[in-house]
């Protein structure tokens, strides 16, 4: 019973396919969608770090962490983004966010 | 070491059941308390292979700043979710469907539905120091422009954030402190003659 690199890389696996499984069911909703996106990334961390510890090399930590600031950033630029257009058209769809389109 | 996989199927276990919990839960409330909860789990699969500095990073800033932030978000927004979760099956089997094939993927690039019998362990490697002083050592010498860069990255998230919500009504009455100050006591006060018994 040796946990290994596998046995993270599976989760972190699991957890990304989580991910693009909720962007696909919540098509409604864009507030889950950036929460799926925060999901996959912190897949994406997982890997990361299991591979910083699995090789003995403090560099994959350091971006882990560089990961984790943009994420934030994102999330509240994307949430800002959504409450500006909840404020504007009193919906957060996505089907009805088609503004843009060229 | 049979203490560390039990603890570790634990907390993967928990970990992909609340990310799980995060796609399928009705309200989207749930959905963030049950993403606050796969956080959790997954610093404490970061602290079981000695990852300490970025699980505690990782509660610190998802817990307590971006999961509070979508959290207020949810609650202000007044959303109607019964209409929002109308459609919710529609995309099932073509999600289901993607999502099995790149799991499926990831797994045979893996090689866990090959071969099982070898695992590759962590190495006990850098054991003299410990993890957040190893950061630390690389973070402000080699990587010091990328630290900078991460904080302006923050900055212009801050800044846009603000620029993005600041709305200014019209018609709404805000001090102006100087004018305030400044004005003279021509401008503001009146001697009015009262006759007596008359009132004003």
């Amino acid at each position: 019973m040796v946990i290994g690199l596998e046995h993270y890389l599976t989760v972190a696996g699991v957890l990304f396919t989580l991910g693009i499984l909720g962007i696909f069911l919540n098509r409604k909703n864009v507030i889950v969608i950036l929460m799926c996106v925060e999901l996959m990334l912190l897949a994406v961390n997982i890997n990361l770090v299991a591979f910083s510890v699995y090789q003995g090399n403090i560099v994959g930590q350091v971006f882990a962490m560089l990961v984790l600031t943009v994420a934030a950033a994102e999330a509240a630029i994307g949430l800002a983004i959504l409450v500006v257009y909840f404020r504007n058209r009193g919906t957060v769809e996505v089907e009805d966010i088609s503004a843009m389109k060229g | 070491m049979l203490l560390q996989a039990i603890a570790f199927y634990v907390f993967a276990a928990v970990c992909v059941a609340s990310g799980t919990m995060v796609v399928v839960s009705r309200n989207p409330v749930y959905s963030v308390l049950f993403l606050i909860l796969a956080f959790f789990n997954a610093a404490a699969l970061f602290v079981l292979i000695g990852a300490e500095f970025i699980a505690m990073i990782l509660v610190i800033v998802y817990v307590g700043a971006v999961a509070v932030l979508f959290l207020f978000v949810v609650m202000m927004l007044d959303i109607d979710i019964a209409k929002i979760k109308e459609g919710f099956l529609d995309y099932l089997p073509i999600g289901v469907m993607i999502g099995a094939a790149l799991l499926a993927e990831i797994l045979f690039g893996l090689g866990v539905l090959g071969s099982t019998s070898t695992v590759s362990t962590f190495s006990k490697a850098g054991g003299q120091l410990d993890n957040t002083r190893a950061i630390g050592q690389v973070l402000y010498t080699q990587y010091f422009y990328l630290f900078q860069v991460a904080g302006v990255v923050l900055l212009v998230a801050m800044i846009g954030a603000i620029v993005l919500t600041l709305r200014r009504r019209p018609g709404v009455r805000r001090q102006r402190i100087s004018e305030q100050l400044y004005r003279p006591k021509e401008a503001s006060v009146t001697v009015v003659k009262v006759p007596t018994r008359g009132g004003v």
